[in-house]
């Protein structure tokens, strides 16, 4: 009964909203932008088959994925150093600052004039973007560290790699992991537009061109597969914060029960 | 009383407080130092060691903080500053602000200099890197013309717009939603699965029905900042005090008078922050849709030089959209300030 019940939450708007849609495009004036649910669905699969899958899909995944890994070590690395060291981060603060502020898509232009356009344009470009959150999180994340704690394993002893793995880094980390998933979305919109501005194939390339050739339902299912990547990525997300946040979690379930 | 209790003493701490005079002053001596101890602590991370006291008891969220530093009001509980007070934090605070300052600036000045040096040396190709001087000299000659003013306005224009449109929407339903168990459980699947859904994945939608008119450009901006400051007012109106709300509640306050009194007040941090997030996303959407889609403004401009090949002016325009996005930046940072300065930094972290 609980669980039908908290099913029922969970599917009960989208039912409602996809009701709505078919009642909409079904029994409405024809329009000629929105096709109905039966012929999207319909669309999308036969649209995204596997060989589709191989040429446009993953190369983007796999250029998206290459993109948050690099922007995560980037961003961890130099956000450990740089917050760290007090004169490195007054020297280099307002200067990232401006970086941030710059819309990562006006990089591209420039991105491609200096590297071509490649699969190393695109990830470049996804860095470009995608390291500010966390590097400016992880700045922060290590400057408001807990003094007591601070204090502690300076008294005892405790440094170098070892103060990082286990006073710096855990107490960062929740900050980090804010800008992790800052960055993802960042990080996907970056795949997508690279892929709009210049590129032969990839998902984002694709399309745009249904869309230029006024195949209006495969443009659907595209925006679709879009975000379904979307969903998943913050799922995937979700579920590996659950695991390194786990103590954390837990601190402030306690806190708030209190 | 217990027996153990000698007469005539009064024993306001309990049974074991009187036991010993000494023991007494100490305790005493220890509780007013503690409470003397404990404005400082306030000010440092908050974040993990906020006790359900204080936090009930309300008292700190109603004190002005002017010592608050210059970050998000919001998420200063995680800036930590240093627990001394009075003038001589003041002072530290000047003398470290003056050496801040001038080593942010050799940052900066550093940061031309490689440009200049990577370009003049010719490590990379001077045509598609030209150097720091030309790009700075060509933004301060766009400064003087009609166009650039315009695409700036154009800019300008789209982003107010969608903000405008999408703060509105997303407070109004956010407050609705949040205040009511049902709703925030009957919309919490749909909200997670369309925010995840890349905005850009709208550009091709945007173009069939809008064309490059300044609507495709709202379409994208409303869509991304909409869900950043919805997401916001939802942690916000969760976060409300139970102690606090029933303290309402039996002083009478309607539900109003709740939402005016005890819901908004909370919710205002993190409705900021919100806001905050909103501006910088609808700049980058705007800047992109026009880079994209061709919607007039600087995104436009800077397509134009790239596929003109005057490089030195599309260097020029991506330093214009960076001070532009400094520049709201530091506006969006002063109005939270000014609009949440009673609010001091004991709020817990709000970036999820």
């Amino acid at each position: 009964m609980k669980t039908l019940k908290s099913l029922l939450y969970i599917v009960g708007l989208p039912v409602i909203l996809l009701v709505l849609w078919y009642l909409a495009t079904a029994f409405g004036e024809k329009n000629f932008f929105v096709p109905t649910p039966a012929l999207l669905a319909e669309t999308f699969v036969e649209t995204w088959t596997w060989d589709r899958m191989t040429t446009d899909v993953f190369p983007s995944l796999v250029r998206l994925f290459w993109g948050i890994l690099g922007s995560i070590v980037i961003g961890m690395v130099g956000g450990l150093l740089i917050g760290s060291v007090r004169w490195l981060r007054a020297l280099l603060e307002p200067t990232m600052e401006f970086f941030r502020a710059i819309p990562p898509t006006v990089l591209i232009p420039v991105l491609m004039l200096l590297i071509g356009i490649g699969d190393d344009m695109k990830v470049a470009v996804i860095i470009a973007g995608a390291v500010w959150p966390i590097l400016l999180n992880t700045i922060e994340g290590v400057r408001a560290m807990d003094e007591v704690l601070s204090d502690t394993t300076h008294t005892y002893g405790i440094k170098g790699f070892n103060r990082v793995r286990y006073l710096i880094l855990p107490s960062a980390m929740p900050q980090i992991m804010a800008g992790i998933r800052q960055s993802l979305s960042i990080a996907l919109i970056l795949m997508v537009i690279s892929e709009m501005f210049a590129a032969s194939s990839g998902l984002g390339f694709t399309i745009v061109q249904f869309q230029r050739s006024f195949a209006i339902p495969e443009m659907w299912s595209g925006i679709v597969l879009l975000g379904i990547i979307g969903v998943l990525l913050s799922f995937v997300f979700q579920l590996v914060e659950r695991v390194v946040l786990r103590w954390y979690h837990g601190l402030r379930e306690i806190e708030n029960a209190a | 009383m217990t027996d153990q209790t000698p007469t005539g003493a009064p024993g306001p701490r309990g049974p074991h407080a009187s036991e010993d005079p000494r023991r007494e002053t100490e305790i005493e001596r220890l509780h007013r130092l503690e409470a003397a101890a404990r404005p400082d602590q306030r000010r440092g991370d908050t974040r993990r060691h906020v006790d359900a006291a204080t936090v009930a008891a309300l008292d700190i969220p109603t004190r002005p903080d002017p010592a608050a530093p210059p970050t998000s009001v919001a998420q200063s509980g995680a800036t930590g500053s240093r627990t001394s007070s009075g003038p001589g934090r003041a002072r530290r605070r000047a003398r470290r602000g003056w050496g801040t300052r001038l080593l942010g600036v050799a940052g900066l000045l550093g940061f031309l200099l490689t440009w200049e040096l990577l370009s003049r040396t010719g490590v990379v190709n001077p045509t598609y890197l030209p150097p720091a001087s030309a790009a700075i000299a060509d933004l301060f000659r766009n400064f003087g013309l009609a166009a650039f003013w315009e695409a700036v306005g154009d800019t300008m224009l789209q982003w107010f717009l969608g903000m405008v449109i999408a703060v509105t929407a997303a407070t109004v339903l956010g407050f609705i939603i949040g205040s009511s168990t049902f709703l925030r459980r009957f919309t919490n699947s749909t909200i997670e699965f369309l925010r995840p859904v890349p905005s850009v994945a709208l550009i091709p939608l945007a173009v069939l029905l809008y064309g490059v008119s300044i609507q495709s450009a709202l379409l994208l901006i409303v869509y991304a900042s909409f869900w950043q400051v919805l997401i916001q007012v939802l942690y916000g109106v969760a976060d409300v005090d139970n102690v606090a709300m029933n303290t309402a509640r039996s002083y009478g306050l309607g539900p109003l008078a709740r939402l005016r009194y005890v819901i908004f007040p909370t919710t205002l941090p993190y409705l900021m922050t919100g806001v905050r997030l909103a501006a910088a996303v609808a700049l980058i959407l705007a800047i992109t849709a026009q880079l994209i889609i061709g919607t007039p403004g600087l995104g436009a401009e800077i397509a134009k030089a790239q596929s003109g090949g005057s490089y030195v002016a599309m260097y020029a325009l991506i330093l214009a959209t960076g001070m532009l996005g400094v520049l709201i930046n530091i506006v969006m940072r002063v109005i939270e300030r000014r609009v949440l300065s009673w609010h001091s930094s004991v709020r817990t972290e709000v970036v999820k």
